[in-house]
């Protein structure tokens, strides 16, 4: 492979994406499904995404949006009128630790959750364990006293780190710290999701 | 499984097929005496049956319940001298070839130089066949434009109903004989030819019955010097059950299983029908019998599984009988293809069929895990969920059983091809997709056709790029089109003149077999043999349809697509450019190969550009082919299945405009060419549910699934999948849950294996795009699966 650069991905219209959605239409009315909006991060494209989310509604077809919170509130709201599912990543309940491997703090993306919780949002955290970062039992505890405490959250999934980002950032940088990280075994996996289902709520592992 | 299951099993799997000259001998025994002089073609057929079945080693297995094989041991697999004759270059093949070996001995070579191939040699069926077609014939069938099924193998695809449930031998012996008292010399003058057919099958019913009664004398014999009192009591129990069927009908379960399977092993000892033969809807004719023997207390659920796994064993002691040539290209495999189907509907009034037998034919499939009998499950929207999710739990456990079926749409294809409701309720797959309606219908199929090998001959002025021989029609320089509407047309007339010439041959195969090779036996189960008094290959059958399978519609669709998109709209690349490529299989042009194969709409991605060229494609062989008339009183029908044939039909395929080498496999079945789907299963259900499935005769399609993608709810998922792609009418879907060893194979050549999908973490991926390290990730932990 040559390391010229590569266009990965395309620019569409809404009526474009909304063409690709509508195509499965009849997977989503037999399993109950539809469509989530991911990324990268979709609040980084509010009106692109408002205006799809508006599409669905009008379509009725159930929506989620995966997030990680970290986003000016009054989007966050604009967003949340039109959403009928949020997939909410929590990395780390420590405000400077959060900052220091992402670069921002987590109070915004805490009081996000909180506020979607509170306008009656159905909530699923998500949370990527990584050894080392935010695997740890005091974390574990603080990020299950916090999604206790949260009315609309119905599950809590537990994600495994992979190395499928590997080649993304091979492709991006020439770094590769990331890469020195071990994926979680089952035995941690299990301990973390049944420490964490103590709070109350189902825990799910992979997700 | 329990201890006499396991070893019956081991016994079953470990033994390699080898060659038994005993059914070879014993028919030129009684070819060479003086009856064939004397007698009709039909009473010689039974009466040489007849001395078969009077005449073969009986073989009782240590601690097996249902007796009887077809061979003198399991896995002792007869030949059919007077259809094929193996040289002894043949046999030297047989021996030693990589793919389907069949041991042949120093004595079986000797007797076959001795005496088979000296008696044989110019009296064969296959002989007869390749003499009675024209040069046309033999250059389109060299090239690989068609495969012919009955140049060396009977008609087959039959499938039973519940008569042999209901009736036994002597009852259908009765039916015969009122049936022969009643025919019109005045009126019917074809009622000499009905009397002799009618004699044939009264002769093949003795011959069962006395094959039967031969095993229960010798499981008297054998219950004498048993020292084992319980192993003693059963052959005895054997004894009573086998001099009671089939004669007479079953009387209990036991002797249901073991009355089908003298059926069975007497409709392939007649003739080596491929597709072998089946029961059908098992669980449908078991039930009466469960439930009468669990009320009168005389059977418990065990008892009953362990007769079905016993029952299983036998399938699989009988490899398909050696295939050579061209034949084994299409069909290389044992597997006789007897399809078990559970579920659908009941034939009376529609409702769901689903019942306790069914839920225990999955556990005995998901415990025996053996390639023989093959298993489906037949899902209408009116069978439970938990049916289907019960099946996709062993579809899990990754060896490509059970395979699913829409009944609902089956319905509509046999209700389209003229079967009245009843009939089309009480049918379903045979074979591998092909729908017949069981125990009332011939369904013949008579060769595949190599779509993708036409669209070459059109692109070559209907010259063989191989041999440079006018295969198909002068329809033009490819190079001088200047739109593709004439590449299309082209495309068409190839095609029309090879169904043209296809069925103009198979109307002479056709008379072959119904002059020279009648089957009796066969004809006494399918009805209305009996009451038209014609035999099973000359129109006795309620239906008779003949299917010519059309292979490759992925490849002839992307070859399409490629041309209409680049040179004629795009017009970045000149016809001429690209027949040249094509000449050169993109040697020194691989930077147009590359975007052919990853700039170019494909099949199998909801791709309405490409989508509506494979209708197309489609509807051109439909309008060509359906409902021209057989010389069965039948119609000739459209279906889509390759069992093996994609891999040989590629092989003389040269390169082609969608970026495939020379060479390579075409597509099979309906799904769309191997690595060029990647918007996932939903995008390949949507485009294959493009083909109107419910003008077929069947479609298959295959899915590759990594078993982590099935974990946990991945069961719900695979369910809704299934459900959903049934909504859109499709016939038929299969899974390959894949193992390490494709995995690392598909690291290799990742661009053959684009579509394969894996679980990752939390979510699917296509393997060839997560990177080196998670494939070797997922590789170990798929070993670790299946250990």
């Amino acid at each position: 492979m040559n390391r010229a650069r590569e266009i990965i991905g395309r620019q569409m219209t809404v009526s474009e994406v909304m063409f690709e959605v509508e195509k499965d239409i009849i997977f989503y009315d037999q399993s109950d499904g539809g469509v989530t909006f991911s990324g990268g991060e979709p609040l980084m494209q509010p009106e692109f995404l408002l205006a799809l989310l508006n599409q669905c509604q009008a379509k009725q077809i159930h929506n989620a949006v995966d997030t990680s919170c970290y986003a000016e509130p009054k989007i966050v709201e604009m967003v949340s009128e039109r959403t009928d599912l949020f997939l909410c990543d929590l990395k780390h309940m420590d405000n400077e630790i959060h900052e220091r491997f992402t670069g921002v703090g987590n109070s915004l993306i805490l009081d996000n959750i909180r506020r979607l919780s509170e306008a009656g949002k159905e909530i699923v955290i998500r949370i990527p364990v990584i050894p080392g970062f935010n695997d740890e039992k005091a974390n574990i505890e603080a990020t299950g006293k916090f999604t206790a405490s949260l009315p609309g959250v119905i599950r809590v999934d537990i994600l495994p780190f992979n190395r499928g980002g590997k080649e993304k950032l091979a492709r991006l940088t020439a770094e590769s710290k990331l890469m020195q990280v071990e994926t979680p075994g089952e035995e941690e996996m299990n301990s973390i999701a049944k420490e964490l289902s103590k709070y109350g709520f189902e825990v799910k592992i992979g997700g | 499984m329990n201890e006499r299951v396991a070893k019956l099993r081991k016994q079953s799997v470990e033994t390699r097929p080898y060659i038994s000259t005993e059914r070879a001998e014993l028919m030129t025994e009684f070819y060479k005496s003086d009856i064939p002089q004397r007698e009709s073609v039909p009473v010689c057929r039974a009466l040489s049956f007849k001395h078969l079945m009077e005449n073969k080693t009986i073989c009782i297995n240590d601690g097996e319940l249902i007796v009887g094989e077809r061979g003198p041991a399991p896995k002792a697999t007869p030949t059919y001298p007077e259809l094929c004759c193996h040289s002894l270059e043949d046999l030297r093949i047989l021996n030693s070839r990589e793919r389907t070996p069949f041991v042949v001995t120093e004595e079986v070579r000797k007797i076959y130089s001795e005496k088979i191939i000296p008696f044989w040699k110019g009296k064969t069926i296959r002989e007869k066949l390749f003499g009675a077609m024209d040069q046309k014939w033999h250059q389109a069938f060299n090239a690989g434009v068609f495969t012919e099924f009955m140049e060396q193998r009977a008609p087959g695809h039959a499938i039973l109903d519940d008569k042999i449930y209901r009736k036994g031998m002597l009852d259908f012996k009765r039916d015969i004989s009122e049936n022969r008292k009643k025919l019109d010399y005045f009126n019917d003058l074809r009622a000499y030819d009905k009397d002799q057919e009618y004699q044939a099958m009264d002769i093949c019913a003795d011959a069962v019955i006395i094959f039967a009664w031969r095993h229960a004398e010798k499981a008297k014999e054998l219950a004498k010097t048993e020292n084992d009192p319980i192993r003693r009591s059963e052959l005895e129990q054997i004894a009573e059950v086998c001099s009671h069927i089939p004669a007479n009908a079953p009387r209990n379960f036991w002797e249901a299983l073991q009355s089908y399977w003298f059926v069975h092993l007497s409709v392939i000892t007649e003739l080596n029908t491929w597709d072998s033969f089946n029961p059908g809807r098992l669980d449908q004719h078991l039930l009466p019998f469960y439930e009468q023997g669990l009320q009168e207390g005389t059977l418990t659920p065990e008892q009953a599984k362990e007769l079905l796994q016993c029952f299983w064993i036998k399938f699989n002691n009988q490899p398909a009988p050696p295939k050579v040539g061209v034949t084994e290209e299409q069909s290389g495999t044992y597997v006789d293809f007897a399809l078990i189907n559970t579920g659908g509907l009941r034939p009376a009034d529609g409702s769901n069929a689903v019942n306790d037998i069914s839920y225990m034919i999955l556990d005995v499939v998901e415990e025996m895990r053996l390639p023989q009998p093959s298993s489906c499950v037949q899902i209408s929207k009116k069978n439970p969920d938990r049916f289907l999710k019960r099946a996709c739990e062993v579809i899990r456990t990754g060896f490509g059983q059970p395979s699913v079926f829409n009944t609902d749409v089956i319905i509509q294809e046999m209700l389209q091809d003229g079967k009245n409701m009843t009939d089309a309720r009480a049918g379903g797959p045979s074979g591998c997709v092909t729908i017949s309606s069981f125990g009332k219908e011939s369904c013949t199929l008579t060769g595949y056709i190599n779509w993708p090998k036409i669209f070459e001959l059109a692109c070559n002025n209907g010259i063989d790029p191989n041999t440079g021989e006018q295969v198909g029609l002068p329809t033009g320089d490819a190079s001088k089109f200047d739109s593709y509407q004439q590449l299309m047309d082209a495309y068409k007339e190839q095609l029309r003149y090879f169904i043209d010439l296809k069925i103009r041959t198979n109307n002479v195969i056709e008379r072959l077999y119904a002059n020279y090779m009648p089957a009796p036996f066969m004809s006494i189960l399918m009805d209305d043999c009996i009451a038209r008094g014609l035999d099973y290959h000359n129109g006795g059958p309620r239906y008779n349809p003949t299917y010519i399978q059309g292979v490759g519609i992925g490849t002839t669709t992307d070859a399409l697509t490629a041309v209409k998109y680049h040179v004629f709209e795009q017009q970045n690349i000149t016809m001429d450019e690209l027949l040249t490529a094509m000449q050169a299989n993109f040697e020194g042009h691989e930077r147009l190969q590359q975007r052919l194969l990853y700039r170019t709409p494909k099949y199998g991605n909801d791709d309405d550009y490409a989508d509506s060229i494979a209708e197309e494609v489609f509807n051109a062989y439909y309008d060509l082919l359906n409902g021209r008339p057989n010389t069965k009183g039948g119609k000739y029908r459209v279906n889509l299945l390759p069992t093996t044939v994609h891999i040989y039909f590629g092989s003389v395929v040269g390169a082609l405009p969608n970026g495939r080498k020379a060479g390579e496999p075409v597509s099979e079945g309906i799904s769309p060419t191997q690595g060029s789907d990647t918007k996932g299963p939903t995008a390949v259900f949507k485009s294959t549910a493009r083909i109107d499935h419910a003008r077929t005769g069947g479609t298959l399609l295959n899915m590759k699934f990594n078993p982590d993608v099935l974990a946990g709810d991945g069961i719900d998922k695979l369910a809704h999948l299934i459900r959903s792609y049934f909504k859109l009418d499709g016939h038929h879907v299969q899974f390959n849950v894949i193992g390490a060893e494709t995995l690392r194979k598909a690291q290799q050549n990742p661009e053959r294996y684009r579509d394969l999908i894996v679980r990752v973490a939390g979510f699917s991926d296509y393997f060839v795009d997560v990177g080196r390290d998670l494939q070797n990730e997922i590789i170990a932990r798929t070993e670790q699966q299946s250990l």
